[in-house]
């Protein structure tokens, strides 16, 4: 089985895995960085969000070959402690019901807010259409993403 | 309100103390049972053993509290909520309790299942006591340590004081208050003296949650464990013939291929090498029963309902006669399809079976059932079954069946190594337990102006209504009534799913008062109260709702949402039910842009009595609203020859952000005790929408999902 080297939160690691393999499971699998979720393994749901090079992308749809020296950034390394403003704002508001869809909302908000610093709420709602909640707590991460940016700003 | 003790449980029989060995106090108790006598709480925490208590609460010697909860969590707030019960009374600061998930055990469980939004319900006098017990427990202790009459401390905040002004913390008594004797009576505090319910408290999981840590069944892992991918028959009626492993064999990373009944599973170290695997498998499958359509469901139902062979479920009065009698009699049909849960988290379960014991990890509603079941299965003994249950992914009734436990059990035994089956999103959708496709065919007979008769009629697969739901609203409102239920047996499964029945009925029955308004020309809102004052006084004790507080929800949501004065453009639809012993009124504000209805705003006002955590309440409220409104615009979910035709979202389609509207919640002010929320507004909210759209487009709709009947040109967004 090939080797992959992988630039994971700021630390490279060699990973073992057929070429084919998802980096969501490579990282869920092999590196038991566990916060990234699956959720429909086709990119519907984002449930698997990731930073790669600073884009919010689907790890389930993307094979670890191709994601060797990229900085690659996941829930466990937005920040060390939760202090991350997009984080924050997800407490503060108190967000999650179930949260398992969290993490990839979490990632996409960030991603979306280092791109558009001052949203409109269309483009909020546009920004974050490719993550389903299915406990519907869209009213909060509405508002969080809103008070996100305005910590950020 | 009961402030007293109820004479079903004592004290003594429910609460037990122990001195821990490393300092502090434990009190063990079950909830809604009594304990055995012989048992006694551990010394030792890592000792905790939830068969003889289902939960715990260590005070230790410097004042903290642990709770160890007793209720798993699906996300409808009750690990928050449930200790904020044992925070009041016990009078700490809620900053010094620290929430721990019980690693449950079964065999003692009773209500230790999360659905029917009855959590709170069953919780709010035991587990009040139990705080109240423990800190009258403390200030006896205190009291005898000061050598004064308990009557003459008082304890607020962790703190004891006596008339002299001496204070002690409950961590300096608590080595002294472990060996007392647990009081017989405890005085619960007044409503009006609550400090931490009715005040907003932060979900307890957050920081876990917003930093991805391993809290779901998903995420469980052992260092031996294998990962099982399940090949099921492809469509409902099929069983397997014969199958072909070779290519599956030949994948390196494949440990094993394990046939049980008819479907296969591949195991792997990993989940991608397991999914691999499970698709390389070539299987071959024949029908040994009927392979069944959407269409025909359709015939089928129809046919019931037009039919004459009913189970009546209520009668009052003399419907027929009524009917006979009648200026006009207005019928209309309302059909739903079938749905999937579409839990977030697809279905997984960890087992590892031994020749000692059966260890099962993971998320499920239903631990105690799931291990009687899997200890049939394999033919052992229920007292080797532990089940742990992790975080849930959503539940929305899925997670009450354990079908993937009694999988991933049977897959262990076999395979002997401890395996976790993870279901694909298609396997999660395919081999669903749906709510299944009803049909309601409502009557209503008017003489002089008057509603007179009621005839609700239900045509469903495999199971109809619980008993509970024929004496809602509009049972006792109408002289002349009936509930008639009939059911197809189909080989699909169904079960529960979020509010099973009201969340389609109550769309039915508002949508059918709303139109029976307009046909006589009657207010929509007077319609239903004047239904409402008939029902006031009622001696009939099988009636579900009351009156008075249904009539107080409309009242103010009417008064919030603006109801007849809404801007120009904004069409407002109402609902009102009645359900999971809580009272919801909704209006949908809608409007048209490009000619295609938008909902813009959800008004909703909730009686579910004394809000215990309103920051949590809320947010199960506008998820319910919001959950309501996406199912009945969007869900549809269809058979072909036993096969479901979406199995992922990319074309089963769920409500995304940019679809929602703003949810704005009322709540109704009362000392009544807790009712639940998981459940209760989602019903009303599609009928709320449904006689918008009628408002703004003049199209009555009768079929869910609204989209494949509105003649939208474009999709509702």
């Amino acid at each position: 089985m090939p080797v992959y080297n992988l630039k994971i939160n700021g630390q490279s690691h060699a990973v073992e895995a057929d070429q084919d393999t998802p980096l969501l499971w490579v990282l869920r699998d092999h590196l038991d960085m566990v916060g990234t979720k699956f959720g429909c393994g086709i990119g519907q749901c984002g449930a698997c969000t990731v930073h790669v090079d600073g884009s919010a992308t689907r790890s389930c749809l993307l094979q670890v070959s191709n994601v060797e020296n990229m900085e690659i950034t996941t829930i466990e390394g937005i920040s060390e402690d939760a202090s991350h403003p997009v984080q924050q704002a997800w407490k503060e508001i108190d967000v999650p019901q179930c949260g398992y869809c969290q993490a990839g909302q979490i990632m996409s908000a960030a991603a979306f807010l280092n791109q558009n610093a001052n949203p409109s709420k269309t483009e909020i709602r546009d920004a974050m259409s490719g993550n389903i909640c299915r406990c519907a707590s869209y009213n909060r991460i509405e508002k969080a993403v809103e008070l996100a940016a305005t910590k950020l700003s | 309100m009961k402030n007293t003790v109820s004479p079903s449980f004592s004290r003594r029989s429910f609460i037990k103390t122990s001195a821990l060995a490393g300092g502090g106090m434990l009190i063990g108790f079950n909830l809604f049972q009594a304990c055995k006598p012989e048992v006694t709480p551990p010394v030792d925490i890592a000792q905790l053993n939830f068969n003889d208590f289902n939960a715990f609460i260590k005070i230790a010697d410097n004042g903290m509290v642990t709770i160890f909860s007793p209720n798993p969590e699906i996300g409808q707030g009750v690990k928050t909520s449930m200790p904020m019960l044992i925070a009041e009374e016990l009078d700490v600061s809620w900053d010094n309790v620290h929430v721990v998930q019980g690693a449950l055990d079964t065999k003692n469980f009773t209500r230790q299942v999360a659905g029917g939004s009855q959590s709170i319900r069953h919780g709010w006098e035991p587990l009040r006591q139990t705080g109240a017990t423990a800190k009258q427990m403390l200030v006896n202790a205190a009291a005898a340590k000061w050598g004064v009459d308990p009557s003459e401390c008082k304890a607020n905040n962790g703190v004891i004081t006596n008339s002299k002004g001496e204070k002690l913390g409950y961590g300096e008594v608590v080595k002294e208050a472990a060996v007392l004797q647990v009081p017989e009576n405890v005085t619960l505090k007044d409503p009006k003296d609550f400090k931490i319910i009715g005040t907003d408290a932060y979900n307890v999981d957050i920081d876990g949650i917003i930093t991805g840590k391993p809290l779901f069944g998903l995420d469980y892992k052992e260092d031996d464990m294998l990962i099982a991918s399940v090949l099921r028959p492809p469509a409902f009626g099929k069983k397997l013939t014969d199958f072909d492993d070779t290519a599956t064999k030949a994948i390196s990373g494949v440990e094993d291929v394990v046939k049980f009944g008819d479907k296969i599973a591949v195991l792997a170290k990993d989940t991608w090498t397991a999914m691999k695997g499970k698709k390389a498998l070539s299987a071959n499958w024949n029908a040994d029963s009927k392979l069944e359509n959407t269409e025909t469901h359709h015939k089928i139902l129809t046919d019931l309902l037009n039919g004459k062979e009913f189970k009546t479920l209520r009668a009052d009065g003399d419907v027929k006669k009524a009917f006979a009698a009648a200026d006009q009699v207005i019928e209309r049909t309302y059909e739903s399809p079938f749905l999937p849960h579409n839990c977030m988290e697809p279905m997984n379960f960890f087992a590892d079976v031994t020749a000692d014991k059966i260890r099962l990890v993971g998320p499920i509603q239903t631990p105690e059932r799931t291990a009687s079941r899997v200890a049939e299965l394999l033919g052992r003994d229920v007292n080797d079954v532990s089940v742990e249950m992790t975080r849930m992914g959503g539940g929305f009734g899925r997670r009450l069946y354990g079908d993937f436990a009694l999988e991933a059990a049977e897959i262990s035994s076999l395979a002997k190594k401890p395996v976790k089956v993870v279901y694909s999103r298609e396997d999660d959708m395919a081999a669903g337990i749906y709510r299944p496709s009803i049909k309601y065919k409502i009557s209503a007979s008017i003489k002089d102006g008057q509603i007179t008769g009621y005839h609700l009629k239900e045509a469903s697969v495999n199971t109809n209504m619980y008993g509970l739901i024929p004496n809602f609203f509009p049972a006792g409102a109408i002289e002349n009534y009936q509930v008639d239920v009939a059911a197809y047996e189909s080989n699909i499964t169904t079960g529960a799913w979020r509010a099973p029945y009201t969340n389609f009925l109550s769309f039915a029955e508002q949508s059918f008062f709303d139109e029976l308004a307009e046909i006589l020309e009657i207010d929509r809102i007077k319609l239903r109260l004047d239904l409402l004052q008939k029902v006031k006084g009622t001696t009939d004790e099988r009636i579900q709702y009351a009156p008075e507080r249904l009539e107080e929800v409309i009242k103010v949501a009417v008064e919030k949402s603006g109801w007849g004065n809404a801007k120009e453009g904004v069409y407002q639809g109402f609902s009102a039910y009645y359900c999971h012993n809580t009272h919801v009124a909704e209006v949908a504000d809608v409007v048209l842009e490009n000619d295609i209805p938008v909902v813009k705003k959800v008004t909703c006002v909730v009686d579910c009595g004394i809000v215990v955590n309103p920051l949590g309440a809320r947010n199960q409220i506008e998820g319910g609203v919001i959950d309501g409104i996406g199912h009945a615009m969007y869900g549809d979910f269809s058979f072909k020859n036993g096969e479901p035709t979406d199995k992922n979202f990319n074309t089963y389609r769920l409500i995304r952000i940019n679809e929602t509207p703003v949810v704005e919640t009322h709540f109704i002010e009362n000392n009544l005790a807790p009712t639940g929320l998981g459940e209760p507004t989602l019903p009303p909210a599609g009928a709320a929408v449904a006689n918008a759209i009628k408002a703004a487009k003049g199209i009555r709709l009768y079929k869910q999902p609204f989209i494949k009947h509105m003649n939208a040109k474009a999709p509702l967004g």
